[in-house]
């Protein structure tokens, strides 16, 4: 999925996600561009990655660094993905522009054991201002098109989102205020003050109950590859 | 006609160009799905690159339903480029300067290769009918054998369009150890309902035709060219796509007015048949049944309980490129999807692309560069993990 947000703003989410994630982990990236943040997991962490990307330019710059990138989107593809086969499922300011976030969501967390998620707050202060003050839909950094060529079709807020992990039954693990130009501040998010002042957020959840298991029987019962499983000539 | 290429300035670089024939010693037989044993079997190929000290840059390039060895270079029956010659050159994603690119006639086939048009060794005379009945996986099994011959052990790249493709994918069930990477474009992992019904209409036009004689025209003076043409003209329309044919003809007519009879009035009429027409000089009919049969009794999940991520369990170090193309009907971006689901569900590394195009099937032959970048991409990442660069 191309990045819906400028580089510098999708970019401080890589920091905490590259925090969050433990080394020689499987990680799917849906939504992973031109593969950036996989080759940075790959290389620093020893991450086993897979990417989803919708746009064919996007999967071919992915192929050309050796990624294994397939093309597709988050609200049709995810489930061409076995349950349980990675540790991590990263979402990058994504989710407010998939057609069913309810559904991407759970299938983020089908596939993987942890859902790293990010997306612009619509809670944050100048949000509000703009709406309050303006009566306009926000044109803000976070949120930089006009109403009308936004690619963003289901904002929400830092409270919104916990509403529908504890619908999903989603533990929330952790939680961090993105800001452009500054490191992540971890955050409660919890705390309306937190729904003013976080311009976006990214959340790492998990399951409260045992992994769902899918109904087709297409799967064959499979470890995914190990690093070990290397090519060796 | 020798079987060297005339060098020209497109092919001139394409230098050390090798090929011959592979011969089973006697005494020897090719194991065929069908429980017969096939005994004096040829594989007629050609090479182009050096086979490395290492033995790590070999790659296979498998054509499809009527291509055939002569993937790179000058055609020496048709004076044309090598069906992949946009991709097989220097500078180019298959690079003969860094590769060792090995292309091999189909089992079954009619360019050097045993089929039903070479002479069967027990008898002196042309087999006829009385080849047996071949299978994708028994190409497979043949070219497998090609490489042993060769000395190569492991293929950096096993690559292939349409029927190539369903090799790649046999490829990857069968020898998985032996390869590093796969590129699989246009293709499927089993023919459709549809797919099966355009090849039983070819097959039914070569037996139709009263020259075909029940597959036994070879001894005699005159073949099944009419029948050959036909099918070979229903199989066309499935390889474009009603807008390519639109645009390239419309309803444009061949002459000043319709002929109130039955000429080739249009454009897209006389295109058909000139396509029937030279396609008989370069194709045997008999070939044609026994390969199209192969392509329909291909369904690499069959062998696997159904389930074709079993397939591919064993071939988790390879990494797979999967490319479709947006108007191809024939093997359509379903299919191809089908595959990269099954290769997920495997646990194996898997890129996929689809490819805009208003060309259908036969995209995979034409200059599209999305396809041209995206395999250059691929390749050039995995001869860098190959340590090939």
């Amino acid at each position: 999925m191309t990045a819906l947000l400028p580089e510098t703003t999708g970019r401080e989410d890589f920091k905490e996600i590259l925090r969050l994630i433990r080394p020689g982990s499987r990680v799917l990236d849906v939504g992973c561009g031109e593969g950036a943040l996989l080759e940075l997991l790959s290389q620093d962490k020893g991450v086993d990655g897979r990417g989803v990307e919708i746009s064919p330019e996007g999967v071919a710059a992915c192929l050309a660094r050796g990624l294994s990138v397939v093309q597709g989107d988050a609200d049709h593809d995810l489930d061409d993905f076995p349950s349980g086969a990675f540790h991590y499922a990263v979402l990058s300011q994504t989710l407010q522009a998939v057609r069913q976030p309810r559904h991407v969501l759970s299938e983020l967390l089908r596939i993987a054991d942890r859902a790293i998620v990010s997306f612009p707050n619509f809670g944050h202060w100048r949000v509000r201002w703009s709406l309050l003050h303006r009566g306009r839909m926000p044109e803000t950094k976070a949120l930089p098109d006009p109403w009308w060529a936004t690619a963003n079709i289901h904002l929400c807020t830092l409270r919104d989102f916990m509403d529908l992990a504890e619908d999903l039954d989603l533990q929330i693990e952790s939680c961090a205020a993105l800001t452009r130009g500054k490191n992540a501040r971890s955050i409660d998010p919890e705390k309306g003050l937190e729904n003013w002042r976080a311009e976006a957020a990214i959340f790492m959840l998990s399951r409260r109950g045992p992994a769902p298991r899918r109904m087709a029987d297409e799967d064959a019962p499979v470890e995914p590859a190990a690093a070990s499983d290397l090519f060796n000539p | 006609m020798s079987g060297k290429p005339v060098p020209t300035p497109e092919n001139a670089s394409v230098d050390s160009v090798g090929g011959g024939v592979f011969r089973l010693p006697e005494g020897e037989a090719l194991p065929l799905d069908s429980g017969a044993r096939l005994t004096g079997l040829e594989i007629a190929y050609q090479t182009y690159g050096k086979l490395n000290p290492d033995r790590s840059n070999a790659v296979l390039v498998c054509h499809a339903l009527t291509g055939d060895q002569y993937a790179a270079g000058v055609h020496p029956k048709s004076g044309k480029s090598g069906w992949w010659s946009r991709l097989i050159g220097p500078g180019l994603p298959l690079d003969p300067t860094r590769h060792f690119i090995i292309a091999s006639n189909v089992l079954g086939g009619c360019m050097g290769s045993s089929g039903p048009s070479s002479i069967n060794p027990a008898t002196g005379a042309p087999w006829g009918l009385t080849f047996p009945v071949i299978t994708i996986a028994d190409m497979v099994r043949a070219q497998a054998l090609l490489l042993d011959h060769l000395g190569v052990d492991t293929l950096f790249c096993v690559i292939g369009g349409s029927m190539g493709g369903m090799q790649v994918l046999q490829w990857a069930a069968d020898y998985p150890a032996r390869i590093f990477s796969a590129v699989v474009v246009a293709s499927a992992a089993r023919h459709s309902a549809q797919n099966i019904a355009f090849n039983e209409v070819g097959r039914q036009a070569i037996m139709a035709d009263p020259l075909w004689n029940e597959g036994a025209y070879a001894s005699g003076k005159t073949r099944p060219e009419k029948g050959l043409a036909v099918a070979r003209m229903a199989a066309h329309i499935t390889y474009l796509s009603e807008p390519a044919l639109q645009r390239k003809f419309g309803r444009e007519l061949q002459r000043d007015g319709i002929s109130w009879g039955f000429d080739a009035d249009f454009q897209v009429e006389s295109y058909l048949r000139h396509q029937g027409t030279t396609f008989v000089d370069r194709f045997d009919a008999n070939s044609y049944l026994y390969i199209t049969r192969a392509l329909d009794y291909f369904d690499l999940a069959q062998a696997h309980g159904g389930v074709l991520a079993r397939a591919f369990t064993r071939a988790r170090h390879v990494r797979f490129c999967v490319l479709s193309f947006t108007s191809d009907w024939l093997y359509p971006t379903a299919e191809s999807r089908a595959i990269v689901r099954a290769l997920n569900a495997a646990g194996c590394r898997a890129g996929f692309v689809e490819i805009k195009s208003d060309k259908g099937h036969d995209a995979f032959l034409l200059d599209e560069p999305v396809m041209h970048n995206a395999m250059a991409g691929f390749l050039g990442a995995a001869d860098v993990a190959r340590g090939l660069t």
